[in-house]
């Protein structure tokens, strides 16, 4: 008995991890304590899972030691996943929002009472009835409450502000409405001081109430638009399955939580089920629905060998798969952690608002105290003092640095969400304005213009054969070859459905091909070496086929049964059905589409044709993309490169912005500023096309906002009062500020109807 | 210009001079990262109309933790924007939240609210 060997596990909420690193860092502080055999920490899900001897270790211990890391531990409380944590926080969001209505339908209710109240004296037959110093009591009741409750925040915001030497919106308004209503406060408490002065006593409750309630409507408006504009990876982090159905070793099938799921496990998929998590399907065949990652509306087949993808939604067959991946190594995460960083990141055309805005509050207080100064100085001396005050509070309020901070954030949140939803992953704001400048794509050959696999184009036989039987048997022996253009006829068999016999004797011959006997006859496949080598004669006909495919640039597999040369095949790496279309939609953007690849003239000319190219590099070596890249900017160009594999990285970095198609490697992935999720060359034109609606509507925003503020805050401070005698009430100046930000946010949310078509 | 006038003009300038000195120009409240044993390093942020301490100091090429509190549910400093290090993070109402990021080169990365109004600083040395 040795009791000391057993492991029992446990699992540990980690609070505090923030990337894959802290993930890691506090794996290996765990697995280093005393007794712990193994320790996994899924970023993710934010849960350790620790195999421990208890005689060692304990759940103190294990505590302990990510504790020491720097991290803490949640006690076994409630579920707190990513998703759930996002849920509480949305439930935070809503119970604001919530609070922020109330607010505002308190200052709205008041404010609509107060208003025909202040009008009152605008009939002398009855304010001849009422006492006015008795109506301003009334009036400073009723404000107090829009005052002390609905703006509440603005005046808190702005002290805490104040004493961080940060100025923000708040303090706009607080300053604006404190000295509309304090200016009031004491034209009631004390009205003999204005009158001794030759003053009417007049109050702002009115204004200060009506502020309040349009600042407050414009806030609700925003609140709720500003939800909308990351609604797209609240969507993908919905997606990820929550159970996953594992194959025990025993063979039984149990419903697991995901985060108990282990690299290597394996999974069933039943039909209408979720993916749970990325893998390699081990046996079974369906059909899978990845529209959801890849953009993709067709559903894609699987069979054994195939990856399939966490969150993806399974079809009709069922089939059994080996996790590969977990967490926050999933495809999906990867997809959430790409557009997230995205929209994080600042777009270059963003600078001039940042420096404006740092700078913005402060100045615009500057301007109004300036406004109020020249107002009180130039005006007639008995109304100078209102004069100066409503310019003032009106300089104040229609500021609105919000417009500008809203302007490219937003539609780049909506724009990366967009993206992520079509199949197309931008890296960084910076990405889309590149992508936006481009004049000319360039194109390699291999992966995205063509399937970048060998695909069996022709059979061609010499009369009396039947070809299928003949392929069948060809296949036969291919399958039993790891070569690529082995495949591709394995591939063309399967395609057809026929049914392989046994081949035996195989034999692979180098840099020949190879050669098998099925059903008694011996079947030899390859190039024309293989053939020649074994003195089999090619027959004029076949012959003359055999040119001819050459001819078209494509690879030539030799057939003989039983010593005579029965058929030739033609391989060539096919064109994409969408590739054509494609690079027309390019260049009816204006856009020069240039293709390389290191394939000789003659095949570079024939794909060239096919798809409408003119302009095109051929016998490209790998390590000489990148310099073409530099040969295109050199004319001036701003260059994309569109490729999928490692040794297009230098070109794809070298660009002005690089584009890694499909099921693209890593590296390139790395090196790419957008990354298409389809193998599908529409992807770059939905990508150029996201980038055009997104910078347009980024300039609308920052022009919007920018003259908004540079036409409204002169108009406020009475600019054009001299000449027009215009001033600007500030209860008009709070609708403006309300709607200019609620403008700039609906004209990003307009990207919402971006579709790749 | 009666007296009025010229108490109103002084008043006014005084203050347009007071307000640029003291949002632009005043002393901030510099804090430099305290180390874990883990060789992270750490700053506790409070997060109420603005950021206490707003200038950070830390040591470059290693991680630094930044644990922002945040001590208010005005909306303005919901979200906290670090767009160096590509991150944009939902601050709930008093709760920790905690960004790490790893400063490879030295310089002065700012973090600011969504809007760019609350300001703040890493410098990394």
């Amino acid at each position: 008995m040795e009791p000391s060997t057993k492991t029992e596990t446990e699992t540990l909420d980690i609070e505090g991890m923030t990337c894959a690193s802290c993930a890691s860092f506090v794996e290996k502080s765990l697995s280093r304590t005393p007794g712990v055999q193994r320790a996994v920490v899924n970023f993710a899900t934010e849960k350790a899972t620790v195999d421990y001897l208890p005689a060692e270790a304990s759940p103190a211990t294990l505590k302990e030691a990510v504790v020491k890391a720097g991290y803490g531990v949640l006690e076994r409380a409630p579920d707190t996943s990513a998703a759930d944590r996002q849920a509480e926080l949305d439930q935070q969001k809503a119970r604001a929002y919530q609070q922020l209505k109330r607010r505002f339908w308190v200052a709205t209710g008041l404010a609509l009472i107060i208003m025909p109240l202040s009008m009152l004296m605008l009939w002398p037959a009855l304010m001849a009835r009422i006492s006015m110093p008795a109506l301003n009591y009334v009036l400073l009741i009723l404000t107090l409450p829009v005052l002390l409750y609905s703006g509440r925040e603005f005046y808190s915001s702005a002290w805490n502000g104040f004493k961080h030497r940060a100025a923000n919106m708040d303090t706009l308004i607080a300053v604006g409405t404190g000295a509309a209503f304090l200016y009031s406060l004491a034209a009631t408490v004390a009205p003999g001081f204005f009158t001794s002065r030759g003053l009417l006593p007049e109050v702002y409750y009115d204004t200060t109430a009506t502020i309040i309630a349009l600042i407050l409507l414009g806030k609700v408006l925003e609140l709720r638009a500003k939800t909308q504009t990351s609604a797209a990876i609240r969507t993908l982090m919905g997606l990820q399955a929550k159970t996953a159905r594992v194959v025990r070793p025993g063979g039984q099938e149990v419903d697991v939580p995901i985060e108990q799921v282990q690299e290597g496990d394996v999974v069933v998929v039943r039909p209408g089920e979720k993916v749970a998590t990325d893998g390699v399907v081990l046996d079974g065949h369906s059909a899978v629905d990845e529209a959801m990652l890849t953009g993709e509306s067709l559903p894609v087949e699987k069979k054994p060998g195939d990856a399939v993808f966490g969150a993806t939604l399974n079809k009709t067959g069922s089939f059994r798969f080996q996790v590969t991946k977990i967490g926050a190594a999933t495809m999906l995460a990867q997809i959430v952690k790409l557009v997230e960083d995205a929209q994080g990141s600042r777009a270059p055309i963003q600078r001039l608002a940042d420096k404006v805005s740092a700078v913005f509050v402060p100045t615009v207080v500057c301007v109004a105290i300036l406004t109020f100064v020249l107002w009180f100085d130039l005006a007639p001396v008995e109304s100078r003092l209102p004069l100066a005050l409503v310019n003032f509070v009106a300089v104040l309020i229609i500021a609105c640095p919000c417009a500008l901070g809203l302007a490219t954030p937003t539609a780049i949140m909506v724009s990366t969400g967009k993206g992520a939803e079509n199949g197309v992953l931008v890296r960084n704001a910076e990405a889309l304005e590149k992508a936006y400048q481009v004049n000319t794509v360039l194109l390699d050959k291999t992966g995205t213009i063509t399937r970048g696999e060998p695909t069996v184009t022709d059979l061609l036989t010499t009369p009396g054969q039947d070809a299928a039987t003949l392929l069948a048997r060809v296949a036969a022996v291919e399958r039993l070859s790891e070569h690529p253009l082995a495949e591709a006829v394995v591939r063309y068999a399967e395609a057809q459905q026929l049914t392989l016999p046994t081949a035996t004797g195989f034999r692979a011959v180098e840099g020949r091909g190879a050669a098998a006997t099925v059903e008694g006859q011996s079947v030899l496949i390859g190039n024309r070496r293989l053939l020649t080598e074994q003195d089999i004669s090619l027959p004029p006909e076949l012959l003359a086929q055999a040119e001819q495919l050459l001819g078209q640039a494509k690879t030539v597999l030799y057939v003989a049964v039983a010593g005579h040369s029965v058929a030739v095949l033609g391989v060539a790496d096919t064109v994409r059905d969408t590739s054509a279309a494609a690079i027309r939609s390019l260049q009816q953007r204006g856009i020069e589409v240039v293709m390389m690849t290191g394939d000789n003239p003659q095949t570079a000319a024939e794909v060239a044709r096919q798809v409408g190219i003119t302009r095109y590099f051929a016998e490209v070596l790998p390590q000489d993309k990148a310099s073409k890249v530099k040969e295109l900017q050199a004319e001036g160009r701003t260059v994309a490169m569109v490729g999928d594999g490692i040794n297009d990285a230098p070109a794809l970095a070298q660009a002005d912005i690089g584009l890694a198609m499909g099921a693209g490697t890593d590296v390139a992935m790395e090196a790419a500023g957008i990354t298409l999720m389809r193998s599908d060359l529409r992807g770059v034109v939905t990508a150029i096309d996201l980038s055009r609606q997104t910078i347009r509507t980024i300039k609308q925003n920052l022009f919007f906002a920018f003259i908004y503020n540079t036409l409204g805050i002169p108009v406020a401070a009475g600019l054009l009062y001299p000449v027009f005698g215009v001033l600007l009430s500030p209860m008009l100046a709070a609708g403006a500020m309300a709607l200019s930000s609620v403008s700039v946010l609906t004209n990003s949310l307009r990207l919402r109807a971006f579709s790749s078509r | 210009m009666d007296t009025t006038e010229s108490i109103v003009t002084l008043t006014g300038l005084g203050l347009m001079g007071f307000v640029v000195w003291y949002f632009f120009f005043s002393a901030r409240q510099t804090v430099s990262a305290v180390s874990s044993s883990g060789g992270v390093q750490q700053v506790d942020i409070t997060v109420k109309g603005g950021y206490s301490p707003d200038v950070i100091e830390v040591e470059r090429g290693r991680p630094v933790q930044l644990s922002f509190y945040r001590a208010e549910e005005n909306s303005c400093s919901e979200e906290l924007l670090f767009p160096d290090f590509s991150i944009r993070r939902a601050l709930p109402a008093f709760q920790t939240t905690l960004v790490e990021v790893l400063p490879d080169k030295p310089g002065r990365f700012e973090f600011t609210c969504g809007m760019g109004m609350l300001r703040g600083s890493l410098v990394v040395k």
